[in-house]
């Protein structure tokens, strides 16, 4: 199995920890994982503004760096939900398509085609407050939907639970959005700050003392409000938990 | 026609921290009753599909339903007028009440009848109406449209609600008891319904089979605008016929309960011919909705049935409250019609959407709203109405992010520190990302770099 890894460019240039740990992790579990060097991005932050004119090179270029590898996977939910649903702006040739079908976020790789459970070299002993990215959540079902009902079940969650130490704590509002949305975060900033705010507040009040996600730049974001606030809370992406992180 | 700028306007609704939490937390209890109703209806997602199966039938024969519907009308005692927009409908609502020498009118809600902008057209007409509906009735007070297709002045204190009344019906400003206020303006309003020459109400579901429609509310201010005074109009959206009256009961199910978390509106009217000595006149009006139907993209938006449930539960419309939409229509489903309107105009909603999808997820005839959303970006860039600032920025960023060199030499340079974020996140000259949050720091290594020396490239 010959996996490509995709590390979305905010997290190569700001949190390249978090392509680290997703690599390392990748490579305990015995994956022939490698990182193709001339890649850039997946064409999401242009087509999600509308401009699918401006993302088609980009998505060209993606195409071309992951085309021979059985597996894509990225430790990003949203890019993988552009990748797979909205990768559109190029001819569907069968390379196209198959590039499509097989990116995975780390965590349902991990989950749905590695069926890994046990992390017995990770060791987590903090209160954590779970966030999954809306992308990773409702594009990619990677856990139930409070608007949907049914049982409660959680991709990341059963992963995390596979950790020693890991205790949950639950916000109010567990899968309200934080409001990140890309360039949303600017465009409609006093919107997205004020939800960021407000999810801060939730996971603080519910006592946690990290967030972890698959996703992030729901993180960066929260971070970035945390600090703003002065809210004690910490961040950090699962790969780093599930890789071994202590703190 | 002025570009809405919904996120200027948001910032105004932000800026007041107590309305603010207050709208977010009462519409988010809206949300959660509704989770819970939903719960407790084992075939709740069945219901869904089959509502948003019998909507696509219809609209796919809606010249059809929509005879069937005038012919078993007329046949009823109903007369029935076609609209073709917003002017001949209200044309015809005017030409109804001078027939009759109707000078007052009391209505109930209809997000129609604001569509069309009819309450100017006929006061300019000397004719005076009475919003019978308790939120509309403060926000016709207060000369505001209302915030939300089902609750309209959500984003009202209560105190801001003794301050209109006080100022324009006579209450004690400083007395906000709700009983209070409710039992003031009841007490006000009564006396029109006598005096009025005519009522008008809006319908939820037309139903073709029967020549009748239904009007679901919870005061019997629909009622009593309907059966107090000799002539009832009813101004009915095309989108709003069903094929028969056993499809009502799924949609009854399905109505309240996405709406408000109630199991069923307090009252649910079926009008099926005038009474004895009136007159009952239906006004289908199109205005714009068989152009919609025509867009392969944006057909479904015509499938709703104006619960409200997707503003309840979008994180956006909650914080930054109805009128920062600059629209009948708010929160996502005015998202993915405003534009059809006017797209110039409403070209920013589109992106006052964080593209969540839970708008999606409780839509009760499963519209894909988000999806929508995504599709009328595109558009919007295609007909050249983003704000250039961006159209530039985009164009830049596919160049850069096109070419692995100039990729990289963007990521050296944050890591030098020479700038912090990409560039298609600072296009905005006011770099909006650092107003109220820290901005990430670079590490002196990218991922690539820390790649290239510790796997050697391989």
């Amino acid at each position: 199995m010959k996996v490509g890894l995709f590390i979305p460019c905010y997290v190569d240039a700001f949190f390249p920890e978090v392509g680290v740990a997703t690599l390392e992790l990748l490579e305990r579990l015995n994956v022939d994982v490698r990182y193709p060097l001339n890649q850039t991005c997946c064409g999401q932050p242009m087509a999600n503004s509308g401009c699918e004119e401006d993302a088609a090179p980009v998505e060209k270029l993606f195409v071309k760096n992951f085309a021979s590898f059985d597996y894509v996977v990225t430790p990003s939910g949203s890019c993988t939900h552009h990748v797979r649903d909205h990768l559109t702006a190029i001819p569907q040739d069968p390379k196209v398509q198959k590039v499509r079908r097989s990116t995975f976020e780390l965590v349902e790789f991990l989950h749905d085609v590695l069926k890994v459970r046990e992390f017995p070299w990770a060791r987590f002993q903090h209160k954590v407050g779970l966030h999954i990215g809306c992308a990773t959540l409702r594009a990619l079902r990677s856990a139930s939907m409070s608007e949907l009902g049914g049982p409660s079940w959680s991709k990341p969650r059963t992963l995390l639970s596979g950790v020693e130490g890991v205790e949950f704590v639950n916000p109010a509002r567990p899968d309200e959005c934080c409001g990140f949305g890309g360039t949303f975060s600017v465009v409609e900033e006093p919107v997205s700050a004020k939800m960021g705010y407000d999810k801060v507040h939730d996971h603080a009040k519910a006592g946690a003392e990290y967030i972890v996600s698959p996703d992030m730049s729901c993180l960066m974001h929260q971070k970035g409000c945390a600090e703003r606030l002065g809210v004690k809370v910490k961040f950090i992406h699962i790969a780093q938990v599930l890789n071994g992180a202590r703190a | 026609m002025k570009r809405v700028d919904h996120a200027e306007a948001s910032s105004r609704f932000i800026a007041a921290k107590e309305h603010v939490d207050f709208h977010d937390q009462r519409l988010w209890d809206l949300r959660q009753k509704r989770d819970r109703e939903a719960a407790l209806i084992p075939e709740w997602e069945d219901l869904r599909s089959l509502a948003s199966a019998i909507k696509e039938h219809a609209l796919s024969r809606l010249a059809d339903y929509l005879e069937e519907f005038e012919r078993n009308a007329t046949a009823n005692g109903m007369t029935v007028h076609w609209a073709r927009d917003a002017a001949e409908h209200n044309q015809i609502v005017h030409d109804i009440l001078a027939a009759h020498g109707a000078r007052t009118l009391v209505k109930s809600k209809s997000m129609l009848t604001d569509e069309c902008d009819m309450r100017p057209f006929l006061e300019s007409r000397g004719i005076e109406i009475i919003e019978t509906d308790l939120g509309e009735r403060i926000q016709q007070l207060d000369d505001e449209p209302p915030s939300h297709i089902v609750v309209p002045a959500v984003h009202k204190l209560r105190g801001d609600v003794a301050r209109v009344f006080g100022r324009t019906i006579g209450t004690d400003p400083a007395n906000s008891d709700v009983p209070y206020l409710a039992e003031s303006q009841r007490r006000h309003t009564r006396p029109y319904y006598l005096r009025a020459g005519a009522g008008m109400t809006g319908a939820n579901f037309a139903v073709a089979e029967t020549g009748s429609f239904v009007v679901c509310t919870n005061e019997g201010n629909a009622d009593l605008s309907a059966n107090l005074p000799k002539l009832h109009i009813a101004s009915i959206g095309i989108e709003k016929v069903i094929p028969r009256v056993e499809d009502v009961g799924v949609f009854v199910r399905l109505l309240s309960r996405s709406a408000l978390g109630s199991p069923i509106t307090q009252l649910t009217s079926h009008f099926r011919k005038p009474r004895p000595g009136t007159e009952l006149h239906v006004i289908l009006t199109d205005n714009g909705r068989s152009e919609r139907l025509g867009m392969a993209d944006f057909w479904y938006s015509l499938k709703c049935i104006r619960c409200g449930a997707c503003l309840n539960t979008c994180p956006v419309y909650r914080r930054s409250g109805g009128l920062s939409y600059g629209s009948t229509y708010s929160g996502p489903i005015g998202v993915i019609i405003d534009p059809a309107f006017n797209l110039r105009k409403y070209s920013s909603l589109p992106f006052a959407s964080t593209l969540n999808g839970s708008c999606t997820n409780v839509c009760p005839v499963k519209i894909n709203i988000h999806e929508q959303i995504y599709r009328w970006r595109q558009l919007i860039a295609e007909r050249n109405q983003l704000p250039m600032v961006k159209k530039e920025a985009m164009k830049m960023a596919g160049k850069v992010l096109s070419s692995p060199k100039l990729y990289r030499a963007a990521v050296q340079a944050a890591n030098a520190g020479l700038e912090y974020l990409p560039r298609f996140m600072i296009y905005n000259p006011l770099n909006a990302w650092g107003r109220q949050r820290e901005v990430p720091k670079a590490g002196r290594q990218s991922f690539r770099e820390w790649y290239l020396a510790n796997r050697g490239g391989k």
